[in-house]
């Protein structure tokens, strides 16, 4: 077994000042188990007394080599270990990765399954806000957030579990449209949980929008503007909170966004407090877009027909020879698409999810790049972080939403 | 092709040496080793591309030259386009100069290509592993780096593994 | 029974020594905060007021193994994750009791290449597995009462 690697002042010296190597301020490690680092982060700190001077974080605990193993899996198979990504955000991570395979066979999608594609990845944000309401809190001390968030969050998982057995890591959407259709009970189960959700985050914001504490411990602590997030990449609730309306669900619409009517919430200071205050309004405009989307359901199938991409449905294998051959070469061998390059991309409570898959014509992918919107609001926390204090980069990590798992794949 | 797209892509075709491709409805330029910063920089200020949302890269193993392929993703905010670039890169002396003076955002995509790939940055302000523990031999996502799987135990060979599988102690 | 019917309610038990460490072992055991990756989550609903696991005690999550005497491996362990492992399970104090929550910990999960360790039972013993990608909160529960049933049938030997 390997042994815990050092770092000694002499490999960081270009990027700690010159004040470290005489020990005038002191270099310590905030190491990867830490109840405040939001998963296995380590973060290399200068302190002069309480104030950071300069912060270098160190990923790679969590590196799980999933673009290698996709590599060596048909498309359907890999299509599993995309969930575990971005754990927080499971179903957006399968989307994606559904877009990206639909563009590079270019088959299309039934508008069932887009609107159940909708309102399942509005779910899984909404849930991912309240875990990210629930540890920031627990994190500047109100206990209390982190139980009632996590009620609600039951309440979305039910749901979950209704639509496809398991609660978390669900593989539900595929490319061509959905696993299976949805049960009878989604609707009216859904309807209660729209129904109870708007009270539920006054609730929240009852508690900690106008508390003097959060106020004092969050307005004016690690702020970015536009130009350096541009620059940095930083994108998703972040840069709105600086003051750019930049949302992928507006700019380059996918899977129908284009006819629901929702806001990009803003706000222009760019601290803590206003990427709270965003999110907070985010979870109400999700809240939105499924009320619109379960109205606007249409009936239909919800898997596409195309015999050459797409298993075959269950009730044709037992009376039709090509379907059944098809489903065997299907799910032996896998399917074939064409050779080249495709992107594609969603909005993440993070910022900005995409696939990058190439093909050269085999049942494998070739190469499956994730481009996570962790790595880039991990390299930018050097320069929020610079000049507050340690217990404001406490309130400084929690706000930017990170999950390593996402950083690290 | 949009017509923005458009302008831009003959904006730079006229300048450098470049190949396009399209597929899919994206916009690919192959363009020189050499000339990537500068086609960069050039997109950046006179064309609205301001962040770089992807930078990757693949391997072509069997092929020695070029073995890799530096991919460049280039997204503008104003305009709402992504625009792609690849560069190729040699198997034997993978070198190919930054980019990190046009976009702040390379640098932690840089090491990790570096780590995982092998393909050296020059000008780069602090290349380390990213990923990998510091003192890893071998660039795991090239192609002749092996998955590294554990054989499946079944009860034929249950015993024989078991003796080679490290177990831990108090 | 005779002595007990006799004292009554002069508030005298008795018990064996064994059964006092015992039931003071399981009753409130401090697990030590070990949330790697998406079992995490599961684990921190667990401990979320729809599955309590404060009735167990153990809702105290001790950030510092000098203070804990359970270790809830929750997620995959990664190469660069693992000596850091072992640095915390040696300096836990006796006794300890290690669990592998989810598929990643237990085997190595769906991963089966360079990067992750195949189970963390290869670098620290464990008491109890639990199945699951991510385990659902009652599969916890049950690897807790699991935990519990070990501790209090197992004979203490090293009396010193």
């Amino acid at each position: 077994m390997r042994e815990i690697q050092e770092f000694s002042l002499d490999d960081l010296k270009h990027l700690l000042s010159p004040r470290a190597l005489t020990g005038e301020t002191v270099v310590l490690n905030m190491g990867p188990q830490h109840p405040s680092t939001h998963g296995v982060l380590r973060l290399i700190l200068e302190l002069d007394g309480e104030t950071i001077v300069n912060c270098i974080p160190d990923i790679g605990f969590l590196h799980t080599g999933i673009e290698k193993n996709m590599e060596s899996k048909t498309y359907m198979k890999a299509e599993v270990m995309t969930d575990r990504m971005d754990y927080l955000f499971t179903l957006g991570n399968n989307l994606t990765y559904a877009l990206a395979v639909e563009k590079l066979v270019g088959i299309p999608v039934p508008p069932r399954a887009d609107s159940v594609r909708v309102i399942l990845t509005e779910l899984s944000r909404i849930s991912s806000h309240l875990i990210w309401i629930g540890t920031s809190a627990l994190d500047l001390g109100a206990m209390s957030v982190f139980l009632y968030a996590m009620r609600e969050r039951e309440m979305i998982l039910d749901i979950f579990e209704l639509v496809s057995g398991q609660r978390m890591m669900t593989t539900y959407i595929r490319p061509g449209g959905l696993w299976r259709d949805v049960p009878v009970q989604f609707n009216e189960l859904l309807q209660q949980f729209i129904d109870i959700m708007p009270k539920r985050i006054d609730e929240y914001e009852s508690l900690l929008t106008h508390n003097s504490l959060f106020l004092e411990r969050t307005q004016g602590i690690g702020v970015i503007d536009i130009p350096t997030a541009l620059n940095w990449n930083v994108s998703g609730p972040t840069l709105r909170a600086a003051g750019m309306a930049h949302d992928l669900r507006k700019t380059n619409p996918y899977c129908g966004f284009e006819q629901y009517d929702f806001e990009v919430p803003t706000q222009t200071t760019g601290d803590v407090y206003g990427r709270y205050l965003v999110r907070v309004a985010e979870m109400r405009e999700s809240v939105k877009i499924v009320q619109q989307a379960l109205d606007k359901m249409p009936m239909g199938p919800s898997l596409t027909y195309d015999n050459k991409f797409i298993p075959p449905p269950r009730s044709e294998i037992g009376v039709s020879m090509e379907s059944l051959i098809h489903h065997f070469k299907y799910w032996t061998e896998g399917f074939l698409p064409p050779a080249g390059s495709v992107y594609a991309a969603v909005e993440s409570p993070r910022g900005e999810l995409g696939v990058f898959l190439e093909s050269d014509g085999g049942p494998k992918p070739y190469r499956v790049h994730y481009r996570t919107p962790s790595i880039p609001l991990i390299s930018a926390f050097s320069i929020l972080a610079k000049g507050h204090m340690v217990s404001d980069m406490v309130a400084i990590i929690s706000s930017i939403d990170l999950v390593l798992g996402d950083a690290d794949r | 092709m949009n017509e923005t797209l458009q302008a831009a892509v003959e904006g730079i075709s006229g300048r450098f040496k470049v190949q396009t491709a399209e597929f899919r409805g994206d916009v690919t330029l192959l363009v020189p080793n050499d000339q990537v910063v500068d086609i960069c920089r050039v997109l950046h200020d006179e064309f609205d591309f301001d962040t770089l949302p992807l930078e990757t890269a693949v391997d072509y193993h069997p092929k020695t030259s070029p073995r890799f392929h530096v991919v460049y993703g280039l997204y503008s905010t104003k305009t709402h386009l992504y625009l792609y670039l690849r560069a190729p890169v040699d198997g034997e002396n993978p070198h190919i100069s930054t980019v990190e003076s046009v976009y702040k955002s390379a640098n932690w995509r840089e090491r990790e290509i570096f780590d995982l790939f092998g393909i050296i940055f020059d000008g780069h302000s602090d290349l380390r592993r990213l990923e990998m523990p510091p003192d890893w031999e071998g660039h795991p996502l090239r192609k002749d780096y092996p998955l590294g799987y554990e054989e499946v135990q079944f009860t034929f060979n249950f015993d024989e593994i078991d003796l080679r599988k490290p177990k831990g102690e108090r | 029974m005779g002595i007990e019917r006799k004292t009554g309610n002069m508030g005298i038990l008795t018990t064996t020594v064994e059964g006092l460490m015992k039931w003071s072992r399981t009753n409130s055991m401090w697990p030590m905060s070990f949330g790697l990756a998406c079992c995490a989550i599961e684990m921190m609903a667990t401990e979320a007021s729809h599955y309590d696991m404060s009735r167990f005690g153990m809702e105290l999550m001790r950030a510092s193994p000098r203070q804990s005497d359970l270790m809830i491996v929750a997620g995959r362990v990664a190469q660069k994750m693992a000596p850091v492992v072992r640095n915390l399970y040696d300096q836990m104090p006796d006794p300890k009791w290690v669990i592998a929550l989810g598929d990643c910990a237990a085997c190595g999960g769906v991963f089966n290449n360079y990067a992750i360790l195949q189970g963390v039972d290869e670098i620290i013993p464990v008491d109890v597995y639990i199945a699951g990608c991510p385990p659902r909160p009652e599969g916890l529960l049950n690897g807790i009462m699991l935990v519990y049933q070990k501790v209090r049938s197992e004979k203490s030997t090293n009396w010193k």
